[in-house]
């Protein structure tokens, strides 16, 4: 009986100190927070982060100091444009990154997912970002007539993947039921493990696959384990089964003014178990009724 | 109001729409307030083939403008991330997008200000500014024209590419470079000066040359002698507008809202 199911600090104890790790979801989007914070709690330390989608996530890593580098595109927080956490870190210059574009970093994942060691591309040239010190772009040159020169985007192939998707049963047959299933796939291809928190844990027969198979990620021999854990996006959205928590994301904001609003937002949401922080958000039902969110 | 007065906003709103003018059937993006309304403008008026979104994962038959909705959009497609990149890589897309810094070149920076490893002020990130830059044609807005936006010398961090020799190991940017228009609170500019030089093509009413160049941090170049004025909106227009926009978003981007005729002011 093939059973994947793990819990949440499970799949944490599957990590160690200077791996390199890559986030799933977008922004506000299905960020699998409850592992976030999880690794925030941990001793872990030195990791390389990839995320190229960057949110809170991000910021989080940042402020508890688990980051070495940076691998991104970007870290926003939609409404509030601007991570302050990932600001003040980067401001503080606390760790190294390769700044890339958001089409470079899924051209990075394709590259990692087909198991070649680069994808030859236009995007980049002309700018800074294959300028950095951090890594050194090499050029190909198309052996086809146009002869054109291209960069070389290299494989981007974390140790390991996390992600947050909607449903799954024990063997890690995934659903993402979202709109936008987002790069999580191809994170999952491109990684040596991938390990999912899913908002609930269900029987094949009502993944109802017949008529989900649109939402279905990945083929389950893909991912390595499962941890149930509800609300495990807040508070980014995992939608259609809640909202974005913009009120929580204010909190979050705003606990980035002072190291002592930092602390205290630490010790009420982070250095909890999740079911204090379920009851410091406001409880599950308040967080399942959240408005939709208009972009 | 008198019906002839229009705003600041709704002129840049009618200059903005105008990049898409004549585009064909391409994605438009616009990103802010006043160029996702001038999108919206655009697509009722002259342009009703280019394809807007929901600014979330969408194409909507009718454009979508910012701030609260009154009833769900009608969706005509969809336009998730993939796709996005898909639809860009391209090539028929048109972006109107508001940097932090730009320069001579039109390289354009949303990153950092100062020092990459350790910046000054670090912003956003590169976002996809970097691929849009050399796939599809791009347009720009700077809601303040000023030296700190259009710098001396290059971009502190060059995330869209511009016509830049340097930056080119042939000494040719890509095929797909096609920058614009860039639309501010003074005037519309484009790179049709020798070389591509930044060219300014419309002032804003009651805006001077000189004005326009005292705010610019290196020579920009002029379509005439004489040139001429950014056109007002039309009551059409003024009426379209009100309709993308019932929420009056385009009212919070001036400070105090300021009319689009400084001469009248």
């Amino acid at each position: 009986m093939l059973d994947k199911r793990m819990t949440v600090d499970e799949i944490v104890d599957q990590l160690s100190d200077g791996m390199t790790i890559g986030i799933g979801g977008w922004a506000t989007r299905r960020k699998p927070m409850a592992l976030i914070r999880a690794i925030a709690r941990s001793g872990l330390k030195d990791l390389t982060l990839m995320a190229g989608y960057g949110g809170p996530d991000v910021g989080m890593l940042a402020a508890t100091g688990k980051i070495r580098k940076l691998i991104f595109a970007f870290a926003s927080l939609d409404h509030f444009p601007l991570e302050p956490h990932f600001r003040n870190a980067r401001q503080a210059g606390a760790f190294e990154v390769l700044e890339l574009d958001e089409g470079l970093y899924h051209w990075g994942l394709r590259a990692g997912a087909m198991k070649l060691p680069f994808l030859p591309t236009r995007v980049g040239i002309g700018t800074d970002i294959i300028n950095q010190p951090g890594f050194d772009f090499k050029f190909v040159t198309s052996p086809y007539e146009d002869g054109e020169e291209l960069i070389a985007m290299p494989a981007l192939a974390p140790d390991v993947a996390l992600i947050h998707a909607h449903r799954s049963d024990e063997r890690g047959n995934l659903l993402t039921l979202s709109k936008d299933a987002l790069f999580d796939e191809l994170l999952v291809r491109a990684a040596g493990k991938s390990f999912a928190t899913v908002e609930k844990i269900v029987s094949t027969a009502e993944l109802d696959m017949k008529s989900n198979s649109r939402y279905n990620l990945v083929e389950r021999a893909m991912i390595d384990g499962v941890a149930e854990a509800p609300l495990g996006a807040h508070p980014t959205s995992a939608d259609p089964d809640y909202q974005l928590d913009l009120k929580h994301i204010k909190t979050y904001v705003d606990s980035a003014a002072s190291p002592e609003a930092w602390a205290e937002y630490k010790a009420k949401f982070i250095d909890v178990p999740e079911a204090d922080y379920q009851a410091a958000i406001g409880g599950a039902d308040a967080v399942r009724q959240l408005p939709v969110p208009i972009y | 109001m008198t019906q002839n007065s229009y705003s600041l906003a709704e002129l840049v709103i009618v200059a903005c729409a105008e990049v898409w003018r004549d585009n064909g059937e391409v994605m438009a993006t616009g990103i802010g307030p006043l160029p996702r309304i001038g999108a919206g403008l655009a697509k009722l008026s002259f342009a009703p083939a280019i394809q807007t979104t929901d600014g979330e994962c969408w194409y909507t038959s009718d454009p979508v403008g910012p701030g609260k909705r009154v009833a769900e959009p009608e969706f005509e497609g969809l336009a998730n991330y993939d796709r996005v990149f898909s639809a860009l890589w391209s090539g028929r897309r048109h972006a109107l997008v508001g940097p932090v810094q730009i320069d001579r070149y039109g390289q354009a920076n949303i990153s950092v200000i100062g020092d990459h490893k350790k910046p000054k002020a670090a912003m956003l990130g590169a976002r996809g500014f970097p691929g849009n830059s050399i796939s599809h044609p791009n347009s720009f807005f700077f809601p303040s024209h000023n030296k700190r936006a259009f710098v001396e010398g290059e971009v502190d961090f060059v995330c869209m590419a511009g016509y830049n020799p340097a930056r080119y190991r042939n000494g040719q940017p890509p095929k797909g470079l096609d920058l614009r228009r860039i639309v501010t609170n003074l005037c519309v500019m484009d790179f049709g000066g020798p070389d591509h030089q930044i060219r300014v093509i419309s002032l804003h009413p009651g805006v001077t040359f000189e004005e326009v160049q005292d705010n610019t941090g290196f020579p920009v170049a002029r379509i005439a002698d004489d040139i001429p004025a950014t056109p007002s909106p039309t009551a059409e227009q003024l009426t379209l507008i009100a309709r993308i926009d019932p929420n009056n978003v385009r009212a919070t981007v001036f400070k105090e809202n300021p009319p689009g005729d400084r001469k009248a002011a």
